[in-house]
């Protein structure tokens, strides 16, 4: 194992290992970079079509409403109006969207556009097409929307109750609900020497907020029937899916391409409402159509992450500090609509015991529509609110207790020896080192001279507090666990694709099934090529963005859930193999030696031992392309090769919810030191640590800004990033000058450490790394909760987001939050 | 008499000479992107506070979302496009590269205008005072880590 710390003051040096020759593991220039930095990036609200119209979505104003009438007609005499689209015409048009759900979710109606009532304030009613931007804000002024409002429900357990019930064809809020029992949670209390109880924690909603808002450029061919969609749809597969039974067509009649996508962190997986709202205008209307949402519409309407909270948390502890397990009852709340939600329900439990080796879980888990903004994977997607969870549980028991938080998670962390180890729902953690992650994170954080810095805040009257946060990236999911929710649905497996090809003068050319949005896919495949072909990267043209025409993709394709570096580059690898082979064998017969005897190296097939015997790869894709009169008729070759990766997954045991659930598991553990101030709440972060251990890395720099990246999106999530609504179902924070994202002067300064764990099941030891934020509101909230109070005094912190407001209010009142948790010990 | 809704206006962007004629209430950002097809210059808000739009109107740096087009009339406008010299990258562009101060790029073309304007008054910044210059600007993935870096290494 290659162990390495990094820290800014001490930039990239290896401290043991050898540093293996080639271009895997090495920091190349980023392909993408050269047409970013001169703004020569193709976003889709860069392209421009003759004669094109812009979309504008006429948006409820109310939270629950029944749509009495929609009257379009003053919106059309507007000159430039091109036309609109109705909820009705919809209702038509289409078929709803499939839910992945059983009943009550499955019977859940949902359309591209409101039909006859609007569940969240924002949901689109009508659309207007217009010849510019402005034209088509002031003609969906003029469409003129009877609502007949309604009660709502904004809050998760009041909705349980049914009292108003958002979707009358499901008949209840209730989207899913399953219990998951997996060990002995009843002996597991009977053995233990303490119970500690949590009566209530909740994940509060925020989002990812990608810079660049959703949106698309449609075309429709009348002759063909088909669309393009120029979109920054992240995952089009599933996107397609969607789409195409509701517009009653075939699949290939759907046609995705992006170029660039300005970050996506799953905000634009679940896109394809609108998506199928611009398909019905451009055929309607004969023309393009151009849709790009505005910020608020993308705070207000698109997608928040999971808002979940967690009730009676029962922690059965030894002794010793060792817990067994714990039991809890999830109220998870989707918003409106549920769409790809209902995976939500099973996708925590790749991560069931945290970084524990805890063996008795119970969990109670059920999704609820409320009249908010529909929700969608949103970075740490799910595993995320169930980690904190843990999180949480290990700091309040290690407060109530008494124990140490570094201890006590030394205690239980799975050990080093023990890997891969099988959680007790038969999810298979691949490779780690916990307990020498937190040692690395401590020594970054230089615990050994904590008590002094806290002597020293508290002489300035600050309060200060430290705090761990240990997530797992799992990473390369079995959609398998699709089957536990719903054993109908047809998913299991994952796949994904790459194409490459030598073409006619020589240029190694790469297709991608994914759709990158700054993971820097093209820099990773071309090191991975390169190192096979004996080629440079340079030589390697990864064609940038992805096109569902070109024949890369597969029913899974896309970036989402942290897997490119196994799937992308399991794809990559298998195609180049396949490729490297031909080239050989084409080499041996124009040199009459055996395909055994040829090697690539230097971007020529030559004979081994024999460097003067040697074909450039121009001459390679010369002869088999333009010039091939006299190969031998058994060459069976193409030189354009396609691989399909497919990771080595079973189908899970539905009856047990038992299965591997996903490939990889990534280590990420923060720790955090900050300090308060008593008399107003507000805090600093003042030091910081990130270890990761993704495996094998790639490209070290790629894998340290994901790590930035994601733990500053946590540390937003974790200090001011909420949305919150008033009572009549507004949000009040739909735009970035409400809603807090960091600035550059709201970051601390970071520390980052690293240890490579290589996973023994993926091609290159590489595991997917892009979501592993979450750590940094698990340590923010150890932190606070280390800050405010000792042993049996001091708040609870329950909520997973702590403006300093609420820190405040949580020291005015300790016992209001203690309240929330007991002791029974035997 | 009604209020004039149309203007025509000229500017010189990245040292070409634009002459066009623009609706009274259009954007600067909106001309720049759809008008004059730079697109290089991105929008992430409605609400003036992401930076993605910032560009140099007679050297001062502004958000273009927050300004209209027919107020820059006669102005002289940098852009991302005009950084790079003859298909060079500058300093800064270079060291964004180097340092890994972009994911997807969506905030750098406003980053690199913001840090443009920071390092033509500040020769030799120092952290906080880079941290100052980009405050306006919003990148959702870096964490600003390496940006930061990327500034300070072309400062050198
Ligand atoms: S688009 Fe101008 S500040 Fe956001
Ligand atoms: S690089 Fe994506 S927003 Fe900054």
């Amino acid at each position: 194992m290659t162990e390495t710390i990094v820290t800014p003051e001490r930039p990239l040096v290896v401290e043991e290992g050898d540093v293996k020759p080639g271009f895997i593991g090495q920091s190349v220039p980023r392909k993408e970079d050269k047409r970013l930095v001169q703004g020569e990036g193709v976003f889709f609200d860069d392209m421009k079509r003759h004669e094109m119209g812009f979309v504008h979505f006429v948006r409820s104003p109310y939270a629950h409403a029944r749509i009495g009438s929609v009257d379009v007609s003053k919106a059309l005499e507007l000159d430039g109006v091109y036309g609109t689209l109705t909820g009705d015409e919809v209702a038509i048009l289409t078929d709803p969207f499939f839910e992945l759900s059983t009943p009550p979710g499955a019977h859940i109606k949902d359309y591209a556009l409101a039909v006859g009532r609007v569940r969240h304030v924002g949901d689109p009613v009508a659309a207007v097409v217009a010849r510019t931007r402005e034209l088509a804000r002031d003609a969906a002024e003029l469409v003129e929307v009877d609502y007949e409002p309604l009660p709502l429900v904004l809050d998760g357990e009041e909705a349980l109750k049914d009292k108003v019930v958002l979707h009358e064809d499901a008949g209840s809020n209730t989207v899913w609900s399953g219990v998951f029992d997996w060990g002995d949670f009843d002996a597991a209390l009977a053995e233990a020497d303490h119970v500690v109880r949590i009566d209530r924690l909740h994940f509060d909603r925020f989002s990812s907020t990608p810079l660049e808002c959703a949106g698309c450029l449609v075309e429709y061919n009348r002759g063909t029937g088909q669309w393009t969609i120029h979109g920054n749809h992240q995952m089009p597969g599933v996107g397609a899916i969607w789409m195409a039974p509701a517009l009653r067509v075939g699949i290939d009649k759907l046609r995705f391409v992006s170029q660039d996508i300005g970050g996506g962190f799953g905000n634009k997986i679940t896109l394809h409402p609108q998506f199928t709202v611009c398909c019905l205008l451009a055929r309607k209307l004969n023309r393009p159509v151009q849709w790009t949402e505005w910020r608020t519409d993308q705070h207000t309407a698109n997608t928040h992450g999971n808002e979940r909270t967690f009730l009676d948390v029962t922690v059965p502890v030894k002794a010793d500090g060792t817990m067994l397990g714990f039991s809890v009852r999830a109220i998870d709340d989707c918003g409106a609509f549920p769409r790809y939600e209902p995976l939500g329900c099973i996708i925590w439990a790749q991560v069931t015991p945290g970084c524990y080796r805890w063996r008795s879980m119970r969990v109670d888990f059920t999704q609820v529509c409320t009249n908010k903004s529909p929700v969608a994977p949103n970075r740490g997607y799910s595993r995320m609110q169930h980690l904190w969870l843990t999180e949480r549980i290990v700091d309040i028991v290690a407060g109530e207790l008494g124990l140490d938080p570094i201890e006590v998670r030394k205690r239980n962390y799975v050990k080093h020896e023990e890997f891969p180890y099988e959680t007790p729902n038969g999810c298979i953690y691949d490779s780690g080192d916990y307990a020498r992650c937190l040692d690395i994170a401590l020594e970054l954080i230089g615990y050994d001279s904590l008590e002094e810095r806290r002597r020293d805040a508290e002489a300035r009257g600050k309060l200060f507090g430290i705090g761990i946060g240990s997530t797992l990236d799992s990473g390369t999911n079995n959609f398998g666990q699709s089957m536990i929710l719903n054993p109908e649905l047809q998913f299991s497996g994952n796949n994904e694709v790459a194409t490459v090809k030598l073409d006619i003068f020589g240029e190694v050319v790469v297709t991608l099934g994914t759709v990158p949005q700054g993971q820097g896919h093209e820099t990773t495949t071309a090191q991975v090529v390169a190192e096979i072909l004996g080629c440079t990267p340079d030589d390697v043209n990864v064609r940038a963005g992805h096109d569902s025409y070109w024949n890369s993709t597969a029913g899974f394709s896309g970036t989402y859930a942290s897997q490119f570096a196994v799937t992308g580059l399991g794809a990559v690898k298998g195609a180049t193999e396949k490729l490297a082979g031909e080239m050989k064998q084409l080499a041996a017969a124009v040199f009459g030696c055996s395909p055994d005897d040829i090697e690539l190296a230097e971007s020529h097939a030559r004979i081994k031992g024999n460097p003067e015997a040697a074909l450039p790869f121009m001459a390679l894709g010369a002869i088999l392309n333009a010039n091939n009169a006299g190969l031998p008729p058994e060459l069976d070759i193409t030189l354009n090769v396609r691989h399909v990766y497919r990771p080595p997954f079973e189908k899970p045991d539905l009856e047990r919810k038992y299965g591997n659930l996903t490939l990889t598991y990534a280590t990420q553990i923060h720790a955090c030191a900050l300090e308060v101030d008593p008399d107003t709440g507000v805090y600093e972060i003042v030091d910081y640590a990130a270890v990761d251990d993704c495996g094998k890395r790639i490209h070290p720099q790629i894998v340290e800004g994901q790590v930035h990246g994601a733990t500053a999106q946590a540390l937003g999530a974790a200090t001011h990033e909420i949305f919150t609504y008033d009572e009549e179902g507004n949000l009040l924070t739909p735009n970035f000058y409400d809603y807090h994202v960091p600035h550059a002067l709201d970051m601390p300064p970071m520390k980052n450490g690293y240890i490579e764990s290589e996973s023994p099941f993926t091609a290159l030891g590489a595991k997917g790394m892009g979501e592993g934020g979450g750590a940094g509101i698990h340590a923010v909230c150890a932190a606070l909760q280390n800050a405010l109070g000792r042993r049996g005094e001091g708040p609870i912190v329950w909520r997973s987001c702590n403006p300093y407001q609420s820190v405040w209010e949580l020291m005015q009142n300790p016992g209001e939050t203690r309240k929330l948790v007991s002791v029974e010990s035997r | 008499m009604d209020p004039v809704s149309r203007k025509t206006i000229t500017v010189d962007v990245n040292g070409e000479g634009f002459e066009r004629e623009v609706d009274a209430r259009r954007l600067l950002i909106h001309f720049i992107r759809d008008d004059l097809d730079l697109t290089g210059s991105h929008i992430g808000c409605d609400t003036g506070n992401c930076g993605a739009c910032s560009v140099l109107v007679d050297g001062v740096l502004v958000k273009s979302c927050m300004m209209l087009a027919i107020q820059a009339d006669g102005a002289r406008i940098e852009t991302v496009e005009g950084l790079a010299q003859d298909g060079e990258l500058n300093a800064l562009q270079q060291s964004f590269s180097d340092h890994h101060a972009l994911q997807c790029g969506y905030c750098t073309p406003g980053m690199l205008m913001s840090a443009t304007a920071l390092l033509r008054q500040n020769g030799s910044p120092s952290d906080e005072e880079i941290r100052r210059g980009i405050q306006g600007n919003i990148c959702r993935c870096t964490g600003y880590v390496n940006i930061v870096e990327a500034i300070r290494a072309a400062s050198e």
